[in-house]
């Protein structure tokens, strides 16, 4: 169930990083972007396969720059080794969403039957609250979130966006592919 | 190599010697101290001492422009490493290759708010191309080669390695200074497809061809690619504040300057122009004017270093990314090839329009029949008197676009301006710089009364030095720039900008212990002159007395398109 984004502010462009794992790295980069003017929607960092990088998932909203422009310039920061914009049709994207809901026990089958169809699990159930998780595309948490809103969403929380390219293709330093 | 036990000063020490540094501007302080006494009495480099380390950064900058090598500046930690923050700022924007190294407190201390610390790291972090906050002692070998490395190759600029105390006192195992680097994120020139073929055909192709020469030639030592490139194309040549020199601008082909400040003649032909070809420039705002009606029938070819300048203003028709000095004689050669097969191109016709405009709006002044000297000629009567033979270094405001539009710049290297920053104080610091880079010969700053105030305690390093640097004050009473600004544009409110008579320059100069003369006419300017190149004790300074009310002209307000362009009226 996918859904395409609403671009109310210019496009978004997820752009992959690997950066090396250092301290300050995320301070150059998000500098990087507030200097220029260049929106971050959200922003993950992460270890990698390899110990001495990590990788960084960046949404970028982009009114009036072209995304060649952002790629360019994050790319001469020296602890960036790879960059790329990852495009939308060669994408594995996934975002993590944890919600609690403060609903009465006698909605709880109804809301079950939902998660199910969003492939979410209910990860922790109390008298008068349970907690969603879900995870999957922007797209598909954000029906999700709607639909829960009924309920009542008493605390929210989501994650930025991580993604990996199909394929073959790697974002990699050289001497590591 | 046997292992040898030093510390991390003399590491420090040993890195500056194995890249064959020889001037270290600074000045000692609390945290700074163990390098300072590494550093002692030694004579290569040799530490200079500065009296404010905003002129040791500059004093750098202006090391390496006049001579092409990496400028070192040093800083203790808190106040020391701040003051240090304009110059690395200045360097970033005008890519000028320099090393900054501060000391900070000891790592216990780090994030504790000691005393003099400051987190300069995180500071200059949107001012440096990459900085290293040294953490183990072991490390201060390869980040002392990395931090060279990374300053004078690619785009030039500064970098910072901040070192804390007892990192320097710490000992190491020595094991020689590396000999390369290996950074995974580091890798210029950044080479994309050259496209040649397609970038000569344009040249071939175009009838309003117009060549625009940036600092990127400086930083690549490109100036006789360049020559041969322009040669053949047969295009009239523009150039930036930083692209004086690139050709010289004795030679009819070369228009001068174009921008803000530009000849009417050279801002007509690029908004006329139907190709650009920009060279090692990034199409600043003060030079474009107003981005939307910028040179509307022109393409461009870019060729840049920077991948991240190509059409991050101006919209490249065919970007060539890579390193001028190895990329252009391979355009030079596609184009000859493009010549020859299909015949050179007739730009008689656009060159005669080039000249029409040059003859009827020439860039001009009269002096005679003046009470007062005009600043344009006071540069024009250096110029002739010195025969352009000299090393300029300007401070910010109107003395630097007179002498950006007057003095003919015929040989790269010799035109030292804060163009990108525009950071007043200037002149005197980066004629330090280029004195001690280029011993022997003339260097002359010509500066305004403001700017010349905001780093004067440095004659005493000058006078200390026995430099025999010579700087013309083009004293207005005033904060010139900003009060024609006021003038054109705000009502001739002059808020906060006419300078009272002080300090008087000849007394200052004599407290200083140097030699200080004042000029109020043209006679006694020609005198003045005169003395000033015949003192090579120490510095001269001149207190040159220009008309208070005199403007620079032609001016394209800001934000509006390059050909509409004021003049003088009446005032």
């Amino acid at each position: 169930m996918e859904r395409t984004e609403e671009r109310p502010n210019g496009a978004t462009h997820t752009i992959s990083l690997l950066v090396e794992n250092k301290p300050g790295v995320l301070h150059r980069i998000a500098g990087l972007f507030s200097r220029r003017g260049y929106n971050i929607a959200s922003l993950t960092v992460g270890p990698t396969e390899h110990e001495e990088y990590s990788r960084m998932t960046i949404v970028v909203r982009l009114s009036s720059k072209p995304v060649e422009q952002v790629v360019r310039q994050v790319q001469k920061l020296v602890p960036v080794v790879e960059v790329r914009e990852l495009v939308a049709a060669d994408l594995i994207e996934r975002e993590l969403l944890l919600v609690k809901i403060r609903t009465p026990e006698r909605n709880h089958a109804e809301l079950r039957a939902l998660a199910e169809t969003y492939e979410a699990t209910i990860v922790d159930v109390s008298p008068d609250a349970l907690v969603v998780e879900a995870s999957g595309t922007a797209g598909k948490l954000d029906a999700l979130e709607e639909r829960l809103r009924a309920f009542g969403i008493q605390e929210l929380c989501r994650s930025g966006r991580i993604a990996l390219e199909r394929g073959f293709k790697t974002l990699a330093p050289p001497n590591l592919k | 190599m046997a292992r040898e036990k030093i510390t991390g000063a003399m590491a420090v020490r040993r890195a500056f010697e194995a890249e064959g540094v020889e001037y270290l501007f600074g000045m000692p302080g609390g945290t700074i101290l163990p390098l300072y006494d590494a550093l002692f009495r030694c004579e290569k480099p040799k530490t200079i001492l500065i009296r404010h380390e905003q002129v040791g950064g500059h004093a750098a900058e202006g090391f390496a422009h006049a001579t092409g090598r990496v400028g070192v500046c040093m800083g203790t930690s808190g106040p020391g490493a701040t003051n240090l923050v304009t110059a690395i700022a200045d360097a970033y924007m005008d890519s000028v290759p320099l090393v900054a190294v501060t000391a900070n407190v000891s790592r216990a201390l780090i994030g504790t708010d000691a005393f003099q610390e400051a987190d300069i790291t995180g500071i200059t972090m949107p001012i440096t191309k990459h900085n290293w906050l040294v953490t183990g002692p072991q490390d201060i070998p390869r980040v002392m080669k990395e931090a060279f490395y990374i300053a004078r190759t690619g785009r030039p600029g500064p970098v910072l390695v901040d070192i804390p105390k007892d990192v320097l006192t710490s000992e190491i195992d020595w094991d020689g200074y590396p000999e390369s680097v290996d950074i995974p994120g580091y890798h210029p020139p950044v080479r994309e497809e050259p496209r040649l073929k397609d970038a000569a055909l344009l040249i071939r192709s175009a009838s309003r061809p117009v060549i625009y020469l940036g600092g990127g030639i400086r930083s690549s030592n490109a100036h006789k690619e360049v020559f041969q490139f322009a040669e053949l194309v047969g295009a009239p040549i523009v150039t930036t504040v930083h692209g004086k020199g690139a050709f010289p601008e004795t030679n009819p082909q070369c228009l001068g300057m174009f921008g803000m400040h530009g000849s009417r003649y050279a801002n007509y032909t690029v908004q006329n122009s139907d190709l650009i070809i920009a060279l090692g420039a990034r199409f600043d705002d003060r030079v474009t004017g107003k981005l939307a009606t910028f040179a509307p029938e022109a393409k461009v070819v870019h060729l840049d270093i920077d991948p991240a300048e190509i059409s991050k203003l101006v919209t490249a028709t065919v970007p060539l990314v890579g390193d001028l000095k190895l990329l252009l004689p391979q355009l030079t050669a596609e184009v000859r090839r493009a010549f020859e097969k299909h015949g050179k191109p007739d730009i008689a016709a656009w060159w005669k329009r080039v000249e029409d405009w040059r003859t009827k709006h020439p860039l001009h002044y009269q002096q005679e029949g003046q009470k007062y000297l005009l600043p344009q000629y006071v540069v024009d009567r250096l110029w002739h008197k010195t025969g352009g033979k000299a090393i300029v270094t300007t401070g910010v405001g109107e003395h630097q676009m007179f002498a950006a539009q007057w003095w003919k710049t015929s040989e790269p290297r010799q035109f030292i301006t804060s163009g990108g920053l525009g950071t007043m104080g200037f002149c005197l610091p980066s004629a330090i710089g280029a004195q001690l880079g280029r011993p022997g010969e003339l260097v002359i700053g010509i500066d305004g009364d403001g700017s010349f105030q905001m780093t004067l305690q440095d004659l005493a390093t000058a006078v200390d030095l026995e430099l025999p640097i010579k700087i013309f004050v083009l004293n207005n009473l005033f904060l010139g720039m900003v009060r024609q600004w006021q003038e054109l544009f705000y009502d001739h409110r002059f808020a906060e900008t006419p300078l009272s008579d002080r300090p008087n320059l000849v007394k200052l100069a004599d407290a200083y212990g140097c030699l200080g003369l004042r000029a109020d006419t043209p006679e006694e300017l020609d005198k003045v002159i005169d003395q000033a190149l015949a003192n090579s004790k120490g510095p001269t300074i001149v207190d040159v007395r220009v008309r208070r009310q005199e403007k620079v002209y032609p001016m394209v307000p800001a934000g509006a398109p390059l050909n509409d362009m004021i003049d003088a009226g009446g005032d």
